[in-house]
């Protein structure tokens, strides 16, 4: 059974759109393949501007710039035989790579036979032959650096608690993933659990840990249930429990959930929370390799991370080393959201530009506004501003840039957001997860979101954006944790790449992408106006009056600036200014 | 409320992870989800059960967002305002919200049927603005839609 799928567009196209379809359904019909044919038309298949776009299932092969004249011949070679119409087909390299997804979608995750039949614990299984310093150096072959967000050498991290000595060693996957705006561990979580409870295990291994331990939210229920599912299916295997696979290795794995703490994600405060206390983190070192859960020498690693260690160890270190860069390895998955056409994950070699992951995976801005920036890295993280665009995606070209990697939230932004707005949403969100225990993360970020909100309603001055950049300064120095260190980027690299905008708000008091409400007027231009009156029906104020003959006018002492009227106007007479 | 069974659930969550160290936060998820929030009395209980004071218990529970002191309305309306959700809009949902059950974040409408809670996140930015209610969940979702979707709830709830 083939299946041409064919892509719905809006517009001009629409009426040829249909016509194409119908006459594709008939041609099939009148040459008696019906039965093996079927035309569905598709709300989206990825490829934009490209005219009557369709997809040929099984084969996948994307055809584009259609009409009808083509039917007879995709019928004939495609349908029929299966072949290829070089003429008309995307010429798409899948700009791609997908290590950390690779069995995501693709196997049944609650399968462990569907896992094992795709090379699963073939990692373990090889990391036992070669014995926990043979995995370490092979990790050190490979170059993985954690996915968490601050790219610390795996391998390190393993030699340092391997190398210290204890009755008890722990491993923690850390699957706390707050970051507003990034989900990929809960869908490595969700779709593939075998491999990251594997890449556990072989940590384990290499660093003598006999138990370990998923940390993961509470609000993400399918991805404990999975894991909870994997992990009891993989102890009736003999898989984790004593004698592993039948070597000497013992490993047991339980899970511990998050409770709605961003903190959480820092690890002495995922340390504090597994042991049942306040999610406050303490200062290091000791680092939690040295002293982690209960005082015992702790690794925590990231879920995508461990899902990249059991890939590693089963092609082996020097396989995985030649993807990616000299100093970034592997791939990095991000979620793409925000003013995205192909909104997403997308999981990409490391070195890749940014533009290429925008425009050519994610298909560019809706509604093909203006791309403004893009922000990497959640509320630790900063925006990067167009001309940057062409920088490769590493860990420390980021960080140059004002951002990091973070852990994959990768938000783009057109021109109609408002970059003060921006740094006050991120600010605001670390200010509310703050855990309150160190001065400069509790006082200093309320106080930079004060002044943040003055500026927003235009009632800044001058001196408070030198006040924003010190108070931000000090938090970076001072505070106690990464979430405190980290919580002013947004606003550093606002400043620094954006400073007109904020000078717009305190020196103009006009906001430029009209998004600050108390910056933003509205009015009615009657020329326009038809005198519908949508928009006195919506006003929840009651400031717009007129009549179909006088038209419509805003009263500006009683409007609240909502922007209801905005939105509702078909005839784009209210003007934002 | 007086829930009779008290003890017995409680005990029986307490059981479950008696032997393992750093049990209170798992012990309080396992009571959350019996009631749906973690009623001052079965904390009362868990402290006793547990011999650790009431102070250690609500050192916690009131620590974490996700822990809830209050019953929880009938439905729970989740607005999200991850980064993705802010940027499509998810404020001026909230607004509307607000507007037709006039209720804060984190209260329930006087009838006990909504409770209006904001999230950060819910790991599905693809389909921002997201609003969830119970169970269900609603993509790229308009203003103009927040009545139907209450109105949708509010029938079920007359039907019952």
């Amino acid at each position: 059974m083939k299946r041409i799928l064919i892509q719905d567009t809006n517009g001009e196209l629409k009426k040829v759109l249909r016509e194409f379809s119908v006459s594709f359904k008939s041609q099939l019909q009148d040459r008696g393949l019906s039965g093996q044919a079927q035309v569905v038309v598709v709300s989206d298949i990825g490829v934009y501007n490209k005219g009557i776009v369709a997809k040929i299932l099984p084969e996948g092969f994307i055809y584009i710039n259609l009409d009808n004249a083509h039917i007879a011949d995709i019928i004939e070679k495609t349908v029929l035989k299966g072949e290829k119409i070089d003429a008309i087909a995307l010429d798409k390299k899948n700009k791609q790579l997908r290590i950390v997804l690779r069995n995501c979608g693709i196997i049944d995750p609650e399968s462990i036979e569907d896992y094992i039949a795709v090379n699963g614990y073939q990692g373990i299984a090889r990391a036992l032959e070669l014995g926990p310093e043979k995995v370490i150096e092979d990790m050190k072959k490979s170059g993985l650096r954690g996915r968490g967000g601050a790219g610390f050498p795996t391998w390190l991290k393993w030699n340092l608690a391997r190398n210290v000595k204890a009755d008890e060693k722990f491993i923690i996957c850390n699957g706390d993933e707050g970051d507003p705006g990034a989900y990929m561990d809960r869908s490595v979580l969700e779709g593939d659990p075998h491999s990251v409870i594997e890449g556990l295990m072989i940590g384990g291994l290499a660093t003598g840990a006999t138990r370990g331990f998923f940390y993961i939210r509470a609000e993400y229920p399918l991805a404990i249930q999975r894991i909870q599912k994997a992990i009891d299916v993989a102890y009736s295997k003999g898989l984790l429990g004593k004698n592993i696979l039948g070597s000497n290795f013992n490993f047991d794995v339980e899970i511990r959930l998050g409770a709605g703490a961003f903190v959480c994600g820092e690890e002495t405060a995922l340390i504090a929370s597994i042991e049942g206390l306040r999610g406050y983190p303490r200062p290091r070192p000791p680092f939690p390799t040295t002293k982690g859960l209960w005082g015992k020498p702790t690794v925590i690693n990231n879920v995508e991370t461990l899902a990249n260690v059991s890939y590693v160890l089963f092609k082996g270190g020097e396989e995985f080393g030649k993807i990616g860069t000299e100093g970034s390895k592997g791939t990095k998955v991000f979620a793409l959201t925000g003013k995205v056409r192909n909104s997403g994950l997308v999981e990409v070699p490391m070195g890749i530009s940014l533009r290429e992951i925008v425009f050519d995976i994610g298909g560019g801005v809706l509604d093909n506004r203006k791309i403004k920036a893009i922000q990497t890295g959640g509320p630790s993280g900063g925006v990067i501003p167009e001309h940057f665009f062409d920088t490769p995606v590493e860990y420390e070209t980021l960080q140059k840039l004002g951002s990091i990697m973070g852990s994959g939230g990768m938000i783009v932004m057109d021109e109609n957001d408002c970059m003060v707005d921006i740094s006050k949403f991120y600010l605001g969100f670390c200010v509310d997860e703050s855990c309150g225990k160190c001065a400069p993360c509790r006082i200093g970020g309320m106080e930079m979101l004060l002044l943040l909100k003055k500026i927003a309603q235009g009632k800044g001055v001058a001196e408070d954006l030198t006040k924003l950049s010190e108070i931000a300064e000090a938090m970076q120095k001072a505070s106690l944790c990464g979430l405190g260190q980290t919580a002013p980027n947004p606003v550093i690299s606002t400043l620094k790449y954006f400073m007109d905008e904020y000078k717009a708000h305190v020196f103009d008091k006009k906001c430029p992408s009209a998004k600050c409400a108390s910056l933003v007027t509205y009015s009615i231009n009657k020329e326009e106006c038809t005198g519908c009156g949508m928009c006195s029906r919506v006003c929840p104020v009651i400031a717009i009056t007129g009549s179909r003959q006088d038209k419509y006018a805003i009263d500006k002492v009683k409007c609240i600036s909502c922007g209801q009227c905005f939105e509702v106007c078909k005839f784009k007479s209210v003007v934002r200014q | 409320m007086v829930i009779e069974t008290l003890s017995e659930d409680v005990k029986k969550c307490v059981d479950r992870w008696k032997d393992r160290e750093g049990n209170l936060i798992m012990i309080l998820h396992d009571v959350q989800d019996r009631y749906g929030y973690v009623p001052r009395e079965a904390s009362l209980e868990i402290s006793r059960q547990l011999d650790a004071p009431l102070a250690r218990i609500y050192e916690v529970l009131t620590f974490y967002n996700y822990f809830k002191l209050q019953a929880p309305g009938k439905f729970n309306l989740s607005v999200c305002l991850g980064t993705a959700c802010y940027l499509k809009g998810a404020p001026t949902l909230i607004d509307q919200v607000r507007r037709i059950l006039h209720v804060e974040e984190g209260q329930t409408t006087k009838d006990g049927m909504f409770h209006l809670q904001i999230v950060r996140c819910l790991g599905c930015c693809g389909l921002a603005p997201v609003v969830t209610v119970g169970e269900k969940v609603y993509s790229a979702v308009k203003r103009s839609d927040i009545v139907d979707i209450i109105a949708e709830h509010a029938k079920i709830y007359q039907k019952n």
